[in-house]
């Protein structure tokens, strides 16, 4: 079981998380003028990269937030945790 | 007791103590200390249960949680009755009752034992291979297989004893107290870290705690008496906590670890009462040192599983720590050096050793010379190619291995035994280590797997890090933890070993038999029967990863895991195979190492314990009153209200007739309620609902569909704008939680530039629905000061009310078609409304009615449930709800998914109604609809959601789901059930007043 440092509350147990899957995918700003595929894309294609990964999670049981979290699936360990809207503070290689 | 198998010299038994205990319902004697197995040894007996598969008899093979074969029953018929409990575990006292398992009628004559004369017709794979077809017969077979096998009897009735989960942090976790988890321990605690120190074991020192041989010593002193003045010393720091009894379950991530202790087992039963018996210990430690040690490895050669073969180090500990001699006549076969202390041990008890079997041609230490000296015939380079005796081992052939050690030569020798000690060498305990995620590397010299790759902050220490001998394990115990602490003092100045050992050993995982593999029983997996035969026939029809021959074989998935064998059958695979060691994976070892209760898992979380319940504040109303609750989530909800004798049926007949005929009352105080404020509130429920917001005056309510971005029904409820910048969304009872993080996360992560904020206010209100034409007589007399006309007060408004003094807020909002108003008080007045309600009711027979009747009402009005006339698959266009979707709106959650190639096809499953051709039939929720049950396979069309006998409309109503059903209206369908076929139309779902006439009747 994960230690998750909340970047609002500190290092809390992953029990008191929710995963909330790939970050950094931005909801089209105009749904409407996409094709099928654009939209299935945007709907549809996540990742699932066995090494970085960039994962949104949210503090559940606690402060109700949803922050960043940057993983190494293939360890489990978190490389960086950091806010909504804030640029990843580990580079993205893929 | 036999006394001859007794010896008065171990200081761990207390022989002033004398236990009695029962076995297969006989009683027996032993002294405080012993395990049940070795009280067993001390009275002769060997033969404790069958194995798996050929119910071949078994004996006791070890002396500790790896034991295969010496698994039995606890308190049978007893309410603290346990299955799979390893004899070699159990530490006796006065009253246990152990009996046998796997066994019928007797452990000495068993039925199942023909097993063992079919074997020839029982390879690997057998069940799969024969009892899976034809398909069909599956389930006639299981019966027999289900009955003749089996481990154990699992308890009938609740478990009497108390368990509790607790959370230890620690420094500095210690798994093991053999001799390096002592030093590393004393190590640790002594230079400041908060230390943890757990042995599953009841005593500390493991087994250096009784090495008295001349031949390893520490600082000139013999072991045990060194680690004994270490442990005195230990047990004094105030920062060493230390938990015997307790053993590791799991290794997480981390450093996450659930360990169990045992804290009643070892007592008499009348001494448990009121004690909890088990703890699950939750550690999160910033450091683990796995201590773990290493378990002896057996011989694979033919017959090695008969009563009286035990490893080695398993005679030397009975022999040492409890004061038993395992036989009189012992053999020892070996492959390396630890045998010969277990030989040492004898000889020091004047115990008859008849010979030593090694495999090794050279032989060359210290040791083994004195054991020679004592005149003890040593065979080497020979090997065990065979057993006898069926209850007990009598006698065993030996032959000459060839130089390569692939076949035997020469002739068959027959020597004479009641005992075999066994050594294969050792197998360092990696388990916990990769169950962490540790990484192993192969080490040729011994052939082990030792760690190689940390995942954590973690270090393994002696034997279970591959150091086996005593000044190894010393010296390499106090580097790597002063680096892994990084620390200077190692509280150990000097520490000089003397050990007459020496690691030589010749590794042969299956040895030669003058047999053919065939005809050979070489066991493996002693536990669930299975053979190096097995495992080369499992190779030869193509298995070759290792977790594939594991389950072909069912190697190592025994209650065990197969703590013996599993090297071997590596070992077995790569030989056959011709590859290395490691190639073909090494098997995973899951938690928890040793099996756990389930008491142990759920802790206190039973009873009203093991899910919270929620109730309403009207909860007290309804049990007063009768109702039968239903589980909605984790609310309970009020399901019917039966009077007199009612079944479910009646009641909600009853129910429904008088809240349509006059008036009726339902608790809704768990419909999910979400406060939305903030000056950007009414742009935010234009995109979260599929309908327009912006519109809505102050004052009014409106129904909201909610969508998934995939253009599917999540959500539904009536919102309410108290305000230019407030609203109160209801959301269904199950869906409250979900909708509120759904909305967050939209708010937090997609428009963070709104102003708007959410706070869930579910408990915090009481919501009270009277519903009927005689509802506003009955709310007026309630709330006398609000004016109820349908001028001031239409339906889908709202107003701010008092009642005595007391604000609610009251909606004319209905989910029955009826005349209906909600009101929602402060959450602790609400039962006093209600009896309100109730009292101003009393003149029109005002009925309160459960959920049971408001589906009912509700289906009556075509009006849906999302979550059960909708799945994850229905969009509103499904529902024939195309009126609740705006086309004017820019954007919503989900509405280009509206119109992707999938959700616009005319053949989706889509709502209709459901009339059946005699109106007395009521459908099946979930029955399947189909048009032609003539043409096989029948096409299914569709699914039953809702089903009742409407009493209003006096015919059976039903909702479903049907492929193209919109376009269906009038057509006959048919719902076939098991003992006839039902036909039905396809109808407009909404059955009763499709005009409103009685929401807007004025009253
Ligand atoms: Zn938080």
């Amino acid at each position: 079981m994960f230690l998750i440092n909340c970047p609002f509350c500190g290092e809390r147990e992953q029990s008191e998380f929710k995963a909330g899957g790939e970050a950094h995918i931005v909801r089209p700003k105009q749904p409407t003028e996409l094709s099928d595929d654009e939209w299935a894309e945007y709907l549809f294609m996540r990742k699932n990269i066995k090494g970085i990964q960039f994962e949104r999670w949210n503090h559940v049981h606690g402060c109700r937030k949803w922050f960043n979290i940057v993983r190494d699936t293939s360890n489990d360990q978190i490389k960086a945790v950091y806010k909504m809207g804030e640029k990843p503070p580990v580079k993205q290689n893929d | 007791m036999t006394n001859n198998l007794r010896f008065k010299t171990s200081k761990f038994i207390d022989e002033t103590y004398r236990v009695s205990f029962k076995f297969n319902n006989k009683t027996y004697f032993g002294f405080k200390g012993d395990t049940l197995a070795s009280a067993l040894l001390a009275n002769g007996i060997h033969l404790v249960g069958r194995s798996f598969k050929y119910h071949r008899p078994r004996g006791i093979m070890t002396s500790g949680s790896e034991e295969p074969n010496a698994i039995i029953q606890l308190h049978d018929n007893s309410s603290r009755t346990e299955p799979n409990v390893r004899a070699t575990e159990v530490e006796i006292y006065e009253g246990l009752v152990a009996s046998s398992q796997n066994c019928w009628p007797s452990v000495n004559f068993d039925i199942g034992g023909i097993n063992n004369l079919l074997s020839p017709i029982l390879p690997a794979g057998f069940y799969y291979k024969t009892f899976m077809w034809p398909a069909s017969f599956w389930e006639k077979y299981e019966y027999f297989i289900r009955k003749s096998a089996g481990l154990g009897k699992s308890p009938k009735v609740a478990d009497p004893d108390i368990y509790e989960h607790k959370y230890i942090h620690c420094d500095v976790l210690v798994i093991g107290a053999g001799i390096s988890g002592i030093m590393a321990a004393k190590m640790a605690a002594k230079n400041g870290f908060k230390t943890l120190l757990v042995d599953e074991k009841s005593y500390l020192g493991g087994s250096s705690i009784y090495d008295n041989s001349e031949f390893s010593k520490i600082n000139n002193q013999i072991t045990s008496s060194w680690l004994e003045k270490e442990i005195n010393e230990i047990s004094k720091i105030e920062n060493l906590e230390i938990k015997t009894r307790t053993s590791v379950a799991a290794f997480h991530g981390y450093n996450f670890l659930l360990a169990r202790e045992n804290l009643t087992d070892h007592l008499p039963i009348n001494q448990r009462e009121n004690k909890v018996r088990q703890r699950l210990l939750k550690i999160r430690a910033k450091k683990v040192i796995t201590a773990t040690g290493s378990i002896e490895r057996p011989l694979i050669f033919d017959n090695n599983d008969r009563p009286g073969i035990l490893l080695s180090s398993a005679i030397k500990k009975y022999i040492d720590l409890y004061g038993v001699a395992c036989g009189e006549n012992n053999i020892l076969f070996t492959n390396n050096d630890t045998a010969y202390e277990t030989a040492m041990s004898l000889i020091q008890k004047g115990i008859k050793i008849n010979a030593i079997i090694d495999n090794r041609e050279q032989i060359d230490s210290k040791i083994s010379y004195e054991v020679e000296k004592n005149n003890i015939k040593i065979y080497k380079g020979y090997t065990v190619v065979d057993t006898y005796g069926y209850r007990r081992i009598d006698k065993i052939s030996i032959m000459k291995l060839s130089k390569d050690g692939q076949t035997v030569i020469g002739d068959k020798t027959k020597l004479n035994c009641d005992c075999l000690g066994v050594s294969g060498g050792w197998t360092p305990a990696v388990h916990l280590f990769t169950q962490s995620g540790g990484k192993l590397k192969f080490r040729e010299e011994d052939q082990v797997f030792i760690p190689d790759f940390y995942p954590s902050d973690q270090i393994s220490i002696g034997s279970c890090n591959g150091d086996f001998g005593l000044e190894e394990i010393i010296k390499n115990t106090l580097s790597s933890i002063k680096k892994f602490l990084d620390i200077d003092n190692s509280e150990f100045k000097t520490v000089e070993t003397i050990s007459g050992l020496n690691q030589s050993k010749r590794n042969i995982w299956l040895l030669p038999s003058d047999k053919s593999i065939g005809k050979t029983k070489s066991f493996v997996d002693y536990q669930n029967d299975a053979t190096a035969k097995d495992i080369k026939l499992a190779l030869r029809e193509g298995f070759r990863s290792i977790e594939h021959v594991k389950r072909y074989t069912t190697t190592g998935m025994g209650t065990d895991q197969g703590k013996l064998g599993n090297m071997h059958a590596l070992g077995i695979i790569s030989e056959t195979a011709g590859t290395k060691m490691g190639e073909h994976g090494t098997t995973t070892f899951r938690p928890p190492y040793t099996p756990l209760t389930f008491g142990t898992i759920v802790g206190r979380n039973v009873g009203e314990f093991f899910d919270i319940f929620r109730r309403t504040p009207i909860h007290d109303w309804h049990v007063a009153n009768n109702a039968e609750f239903e589980n909605v989530g984790q609310w309970k909800r009020a399901w019917y209200y039966p009077k007199d004798n009612e079944n479910m049926y009646q009641a909600v007949q009853r129910e429904s007739k008088a809240a349509r005929e006059s008036a009726g009352i339902l608790d809704a105080s768990t419909l999910g309620k979400i406060d939305i404020q903030g000056t950007d509130a009414s742009e935010f429920l234009n995109r979260v609902y599929t309908n327009a917001w912006s519109k809505l005056a102050v004052g009014k309510c409106r129904y909201g569909l909610m969508l998934n971005e995939d253009g599917m029904v999540y959500d539904d409820g009536v919102t309410t704008r108290l305000d230019e910048n407030h609203y109160i969304m209801t959301t269904t009872t199950g869906g409250a939680a979900n909708v509120l993080g759904k909305l967050e996360d939209y708010l937090q992560t997609e428009w963070p530039e709104l102003d708007v904020y959410l706070s869930s206010v579910t408990d915090h209100y009481a919501t009270i629905s009277v519903c009927g034409p005689n509802s506003k007589k009955i709310v007026s007399k309630v709330i006398p000061d609000l004016d109820l006309s349908a001028e001031k007060f239409p339906h889908m408004s709202f107003k701010n009310a008092k009642i005595d003094n007391i604000k609610c807020r009251v909606m004319r909002i209905s989910f029955t078609g009826e005349h209906s108003y909600e009101i929602n008080i402060q959450a602790n007045f609400g039962k006093s409304v209600w009896e309100k309600c109730m009292e101003a009711g009393k003149d029109f027979n005002i009925t309160p009615y459960g959920t049971e009747t408001m589906h009912l009402l509700r289906a009556e009005k075509g009006f849906i449930i999302v979550g059960q006339d909708t799945d994850a698959t229905m969009t509103p266009i499904d529902l024939q709800m195309d009126w609740i979707v705006s086309k004017k709106k820019f954007d919503f959650i989900g509405k280009r998914s509206l119109y992707r190639s999938d959700t616009i096809r005319e053949d989706r499953k889509q709502l209709v109604g459901l009339l059946t051709e005699n109106p007395d039939d009521v459908l099946e929720e979930g029955a399947q609809i189909v048009a032609d049950v003539k043409k096989t396979p029948i096409e299914m069309l569709g699914h039953v959601t809702s089903s009742y006998y409407s009493p209003n409309l006096k015919k059976s109503i039903a909702l479903g789901v049907v492929k193209g059903g919109k376009n269906m209206l009038g057509q006959k369908l048919i719902i076939p059930m098991e003992n006839k076929n039902i036909n039905v139309t396809v109808a407009d779902p909404v059955f009763l007043d499709k005009e409103g006439e009685r929401l807007n009747a004025k009253l």
